[in-house]
């Protein structure tokens, strides 16, 4: 089932939580709403859902409008950040609540609602647990059970609100890979709600980036990473290094910091965005930029080594005033460097926003790469 | 390491490790445990005591004779009856308002919430004679229902409402919080799976309410077999119809038989106390089958 939503609009009070939202979600696709809080992501979850309904606007399953549906009629699954199991019941109960509540005559009877359940406990790997109560189980355990309940009437949609927010790092992960097998082995169309960038990324086919109740980006994951539309997008996909200044003449410079841009004919303001991995670090300056930073500290852990770098005679916007470059642990082996050292940011790839609201321009220094390769030599 | 040797000396110091007074993170335990057993004791069970031993100097053949003459035993009839009717009834109708001043917005709310307690806060008797004036033949109420062929002034239908009206806010004030603290999302996700709402409140709400019902109608009920002030105005006392227990053993004291007195009270005392036990001991064995501690 696709989902359409065209033109929601949604208030609380003075708070403006959607604002002409209209969106497409392919069928079968795994789809992120990603925002930071209150930019309107679950409430848009919940409207499509129809547990809240919007001042405005439409919402449609495969092309058929259930703006005026009630959410019991919509057949959707939801699985509730908290959970909200039913305390009272067992986890058998809770899962079988779904094919109970159905009107009699689609209610299948007692022995096949009690097959059903046992596969779908089978499927979450807790059969041991089916007459526990919900307070006798771990969170990441009654995620499961809540996810197990929700589909036990075979949805064709499935909806989760911040489903891993309430669980502990290593647990989440586990549930993030078993949702995503679960998805691929059911083809729900999904859409799920997160605050977590790395989550979406890493677990969805689409993310759709949302801020202040508006609809900013949507992509692919790895498009999306590749290039973001706007300022916000870029700043809440991870850590990002910028250079603000003037741009002459196809140079863009702010105090003894300056880098040429080749290619770009815009004059006046302008924000130069560097990933942490589009920056190389050298001893000397390059040809093509003078970016002098002094590292403030390095650390180890991770696939990469993580510097931290303040700028030397200029400064940075946001991120408080601290650059970060990733090296290979290689690299870090060779060079050594060390806190207190100065070095030069030679950038590789960047990201350039001039005007307020338009996209930005991708300026690649390949060429860069065709002259000896400027290397950290202590 | 010696450091390490010094702090421990200095925590035995400002600790002397005697008993395990020094876990306490409050201070004052003892005497404030001190001063509510010593509270509890002169205020409830002295009196309690007393009434004991009154009864203990009775024989049993006394004591058994006292306790099923038939008046005091049709009043028993009465008064478990009408109390069990006004509890029945609270727990209906409590239940309700509770559900309204929980989940709605109105003008006048905080007035109606206000307004619960006032059984609490008014004198019995005054509710008595308020509750006599309206449902009496001429009253506000009972001219409408005496034409219906409905008597409730003077008869054991007044001993319900007076009852039902003194012992109302027990339901409301416990079933409240309960409702308060059910988690939306409860009843979201009973919906998103199809439920309609008749099923959601009997298989999701009810469940979590009913222990907190059981124990305002219990309470209710309790408070029911010993009201006094407000029955009897409403009642009409007439033997073997519609005198109450709590009246039963106000004769007795009119009569200057203190022993008869405190046996009837001695059986109010025992019922209540079983079931109050009784509904504790089951909640609690309900809870902790659910909240799997």
């Amino acid at each position: 089932m696709t989902i359409t939503v065209d033109g929601i609009n949604k208030r609380f009070g003075q708070f403006q939580a959607l604002n002409n939202v209209s969106l497409n979600i392919p069928e079968g696709k795994l789809t992120a709403l990603l925002g930071p809080s209150d930019s309107g992501k679950t409430t848009l979850l919940r409207i499509i859902a129809g547990l809240e309904s919007a001042d405005s606007g439409q919402v449609a399953f495969s092309g058929k409008d259930v703006t005026k549906l009630h959410v019991r009629d919509r057949n959707i699954g939801f699985v509730f950040q908290h959970y909200a199991l039913f305390r009272h019941m067992t986890v058998a109960q809770n899962i079988a609540f779904g094919l109970e509540s159905l009107p009699r005559k689609q209610r299948p009877p007692k022995s096949e609602i009690q097959k059903r359940v046992s596969e779908l406990l089978e499927m979450i790997q807790l059969p041991h647990l089916a007459q526990r109560f919900p307070a006798q189980l771990s969170g990441g355990q009654k995620q499961r059970v809540a996810l197990a309940r929700s589909i036990a009437t075979r949805p064709k949609i499935l909806l989760l609100d911040e489903p891993f927010g309430a669980l502990d790092a290593k647990v989440r992960k586990d549930l993030r890979r078993w949702l995503r097998n679960l998805h691929d082995e059911f083809h729900f169309t999904s859409i799920f709600v997160t605050h977590d960038q790395e989550e979406a990324l890493e677990l969805s086919d689409q993310v759709v980036v949302m801020s202040q109740g508006n609809v900013e980006q949507v992509n692919e994951p790895t498009e999306l990473y590749a290039r973001p539309d706007s300022r916000f997008v870029f700043d809440f996909l991870g850590q990002v290094n910028v250079l603000s200044g003037e741009l002459k003449h196809g140079s863009l410079s702010q105090g003894n910091a300056r880098v040429t841009l080749p290619g770009i004919q815009h004059q006046g303001n302008a924000q130069l965005y560097l990933r942490p991995h589009e920056v190389r670090l050298a001893t000397v300056p390059a040809e093509h930029a003078n970016l002098p930073l002094r590292i403030e500290a390095v650390s180890l852990i991770g696939s990469e080594v993580r510097v931290e770098l303040r700028p030397e005679g200029w400064a940075s916007e946001g991120s408080d005033n601290i650059w970060e470059v990733g090296i290979s642990h290689a690299e870090f082996n060779d060079q050594r460097p060390a806190r207190g050292d100065l070095r030069y940011a030679v950038p590789e790839v960047g990201h350039l926003f001039t005007g307020k609201d338009t996209q930005p321009e991708t300026v690649s220094w390949a060429e860069a790469d065709s002259f000896p390769r400027v290397r950290l030599i202590n | 390491m010696s450091t390490a040797n010094q702090a421990g000396a200095v925590i035995q110091q400002r600790w002397p490790r005697t008993g395990n007074r020094s876990k306490r993170v409050l201070p004052g335990f003892g005497l404030s445990l001190g001063i509510s057993l010593l509270f509890i004791s002169l205020i409830l069970m002295l009196p309690l005591t007393g009434l004991v031993m009154e009864v203990s100097a009775m024989s049993f053949d006394q004591f058994w004779f006292v306790i099923t003459d038939p008046r005091v035993v049709a009043s028993y009839k009465v008064t478990a009856l009408a109390a069990l009717s006004a509890s029945l009834f609270n727990g209906v109708f409590g239940l309700l308002l509770a559900w309204v001043l929980v989940r709605y917005e109105f003008p006048g709310k905080r007035l109606i919430d206000a307004v619960v307690d006032l059984p609490f806060a008014l004198p019995t008797a005054v509710a008595g004679i308020v509750l006599a004036t309206l449902f009496a033949e001429n009253g506000w109420y009972g001219q409408w229902l005496s034409n219906l062929g409905i008597e409730v002034a003077f008869t054991p239908v007044g001993i319900v409402v007076a009852m039902a009206f003194t012992s109302l806010p027990f339901v409301v004030r416990t079933v409240q919080p309960v409702l308060e603290e059910l988690a939306p999302e409860d009843e979201e996700a009973a919906v998103s799976l199809g439920a309609s709402d008749a099923l959601v409140f009997r298989r999701v709400i009810f469940p979590a309410l009913w222990p907190a019902l059981l124990t305002g109608v219990a309470l209710s009920f309790t408070r029911s077999l010993g009201e006094f002030g407000a029955v009897i105005f409403i009642a009409g006392n007439m033997p073997y119809v519609s005198e109450v227990t709590s009246l039963m053993i106000f004769v007795r004291l009119q009569e200057y038989d203190y022993a008869a007195a405190s046996a009837i009270a001695s059986v109010v005392l025992l019922v209540s106390l079983v079931m109050l036990f009784a509904i504790t001991l089951w909640q609690a064995r309900y809870l902790k089958r659910v909240e799997g501690r």
